[in-house]
């Protein structure tokens, strides 16, 4: 193992390298569409309670596993696992620490791309006096999806993913002091004040101004009307307790492996704190104030409301045409401040997944620094390719599936579990709490160990086995009955099984078929996972060689 | 807005605003034992 020790330059450069690991493209358009798809008011108070009872918890976990792992050297999460769990199979969980990362950049940093490249065509005009349709119709085009050839070859988007990999690649060759956090002092506050600009923008416009059609507070009363009897909907509480998962971004071994640079004696809980509540900030005050307020301005509430209307891709293929409401000029400012925090969300986040794979190589083969970056950087350029090449044919969406959230809700769940109850709660308290600038209430000890891992086993089963459409009640009903488990098409189980598929053959007339390109994805990522695995056990061999 | 909204959102937006700045405040006067020695 390398003796090299990097250590953070500054406590702000590492709590802003965190909550910029957390700030994703998910702040801005995962959870609009969740709370939207929730019931609006209905959603928030299950989603702040799963905050301090899951979210905050496992931030100090993730932390402190980091930081008990640097001590001994380790900065990404196999090593880490190993020295919690006192086993030499422990080691294998943590390759979920790596996976994840590997593959979830690998679509991740495609999405950034699109984000750099509407940025460009903010400025440069291209969406002036577009229609809904045409913009609409610019964004499949632009990622190539308009036609029905199995490959998409989409010569602008690979231009702009190549730019953004270079620099991904460039800023994490210099460094954490002189790359990351120069990265995250910059992208963080010019984040912040765009999403404030765009906020204050967005809950005052009025029915009648600049081509709004109704008040943009009736949004955010939306988003705000509590609805207490939903809080007895089991769909709800999952789907507010996955948000926060997936929001912080834990379960990924990022966190892990930015704590790990952290001495032993510093602080960790106040700064997870600070990292965590900063995400909140972001995703409550902004995020839910920009996207939901300007949709139910121009289109309404019940355009709002129906099935798939906002998501992940309305940013790209609505929003650019709602900011031409405004005139050429705040239209084009308007662009570059939505897709530029966007982007600043997106690389702070996409850094910060490079970090673990990096020092895995490092720590155990040896690598300088500028080396691991093109390592990571080649092995994304190979894992990207299939997501753009196929993406029309759902490769893309099979990664952030399995990767993206399956593998990091398992891993979350055990690195849980490993942490109170294999490395013990007493001693994993005395973890987190040592150097603590702030107190901790005793009554989160608790917490940790019995409440965090039952959320996370039932964010973990909502993703195994969700019923149709979420409807917990009636799957019940229907076991009871004997008529079986009714699974949804989006649950893990129902993606083995191919529920939803219409055409359940690999090839027609020597043409292979979306199902084919889907299990072949998955096979891409079972192989990349076996290879991680493998590339672990050289390690260890090495390591133990060099003992010997 | 509605009462009932604001009754909700007011409390909500105060928790999140209190928490970060306070966190980030803190963060900010306190530079870690490594700056400090530094």
């Amino acid at each position: 193992m390398s003796q090299r020790r990097e250590r953070w330059g500054s406590r702000v450069g590492l709590v802003l390298a965190m909550a910029g690991n957390a700030v994703g493209l998910g702040n801005f358009l995962r959870f609009p569409a969740q709370a939207v798809q929730n019931g609006g008011g209905a959603f928030i108070i299950p989603y702040l309670v799963s905050f301090l009872l899951m979210g905050i918890p496992l931030l100090w976990v993730e932390w402190a596993i980091g930081r008990h792992g640097g001590k001994y050297g380790y900065h990404s999460t196999p090593g880490m696992m190993e020295v919690l769990g006192g086993g030499r199979w422990w080691k294998y969980i943590g390759v979920f620490g790596i996976f994840t990362n590997l593959t979830v950049a690998a679509y991740y940093c495609y999405l950034e791309s699109w984000t750099l490249a509407y940025v460009w065509h903010s400025i440069t005009g291209t969406f002036q006096g577009m229609s809904a349709s045409e913009v609409a119709h610019f964004f499949n085009h632009y990622v190539d999806v308009n036609d029905s050839s199995l490959f998409n070859i989409p010569i602008e988007a690979i231009g702009f993913f190549l730019f953004t990999l270079v620099v991904n690649v460039w800023i994490l060759s210099r460094g954490l002091q002189r790359g990351v956090e120069i990265a995250s002092k910059i992208g963080m506050p010019l984040l912040i004040l765009f999403g404030v600009f765009l906020a204050i923008r967005a809950i005052t416009l009025h029915a009648g101004d600049q081509g709004a059609l109704y008040d943009a507070t009736i949004g955010l009363n939306f988003l705000w009307e509590p609805q207490f009897d939903s809080l007895t909907n089991p769909k709800v509480w999952l789907a507010a307790a996955g948000q926060i998962f997936f929001t912080l971004s834990v379960g990924m071994g990022s966190i892990h492996c930015y704590a790990a640079y952290v001495r032993e004696q510093e602080d960790i809980a106040l700064n997870a704190s600070a990292a965590g509540w900063m995400n909140e900030f972001v995703e409550v005050l902004l995020g839910g104030s920009i996207v939901i307020p300007i949709s139910v301005a121009y289109f309404g509430l019940d355009w709002v409301q129906a099935p798939g209307n906002v998501g992940l891709f309305m940013g790209f293929r609505t929003m650019p045409m709602l900011f031409q409401n405004w005139g050429p000029l705040l239209a084009a400012l308007a662009g570059v401040m939505w897709f530029g925090l966007l982007f600043f969300a997106g690389i702070t986040s996409s850094l910060a997944m490079g970090q673990p794979v990096m020092a895995f190589l490092q720590d155990h083969f040896g690598m300088d620094r500028p080396r691991s970056a093109r390592t990571f950087g080649i092995a994304i350029l190979i894992l990207s390719s299939w997501c753009i090449l196929f993406y029309g044919n759902g490769a893309f969406f099979e990664f952030d599936d399995w990767s993206g959230t399956f593998s990091l809700v398992l891993f979350g769940l055990l690195e849980s579990i490993a942490f109170s109850w294999v490395f013990g709660i007493n001693k994993g308290w005395e973890e987190i709490t040592r150097g603590a600038e702030i107190k901790i209430p005793i009554f989160f000890k608790h917490v940790i160990k019995y409440v965090t891992p039952m959320f996370l086993l039932a964010v973990f089963l909502g993703t195994l086995i969700n019923p149709l459409n979420g409807g917990w009640a009636m799957a019940f009903e229907s076991l009871l009955r004997g008529n079986g488990w009714p699974l949804d098409s989006g649950s893990i189980v129902g993606k083995i099984l191919h529920i939803g598929m219409d055409d359940t053959r690999w090839f027609v007339n020597g043409t292979p078929t979306r199902l084919f390109i889907v299990d072949a994805t998955r096979t891409l990522l079972l192989m990349t996972f076996v290879a991680i695995t493998i590339a672990v056990r050289v390690a260890w061999k090495r390591k133990e060689e060099q003992q010997d | 807005m509605t009462w009932s909204a604001l009754a909700v959102m007011i409390p909500a937006w105060f928790i999140i605003i209190f928490f970060t700045v306070r966190f980030f405040l803190k963060v900010l006067r306190a530079p870690s034992k490594q700056e400090a020695e530094e």
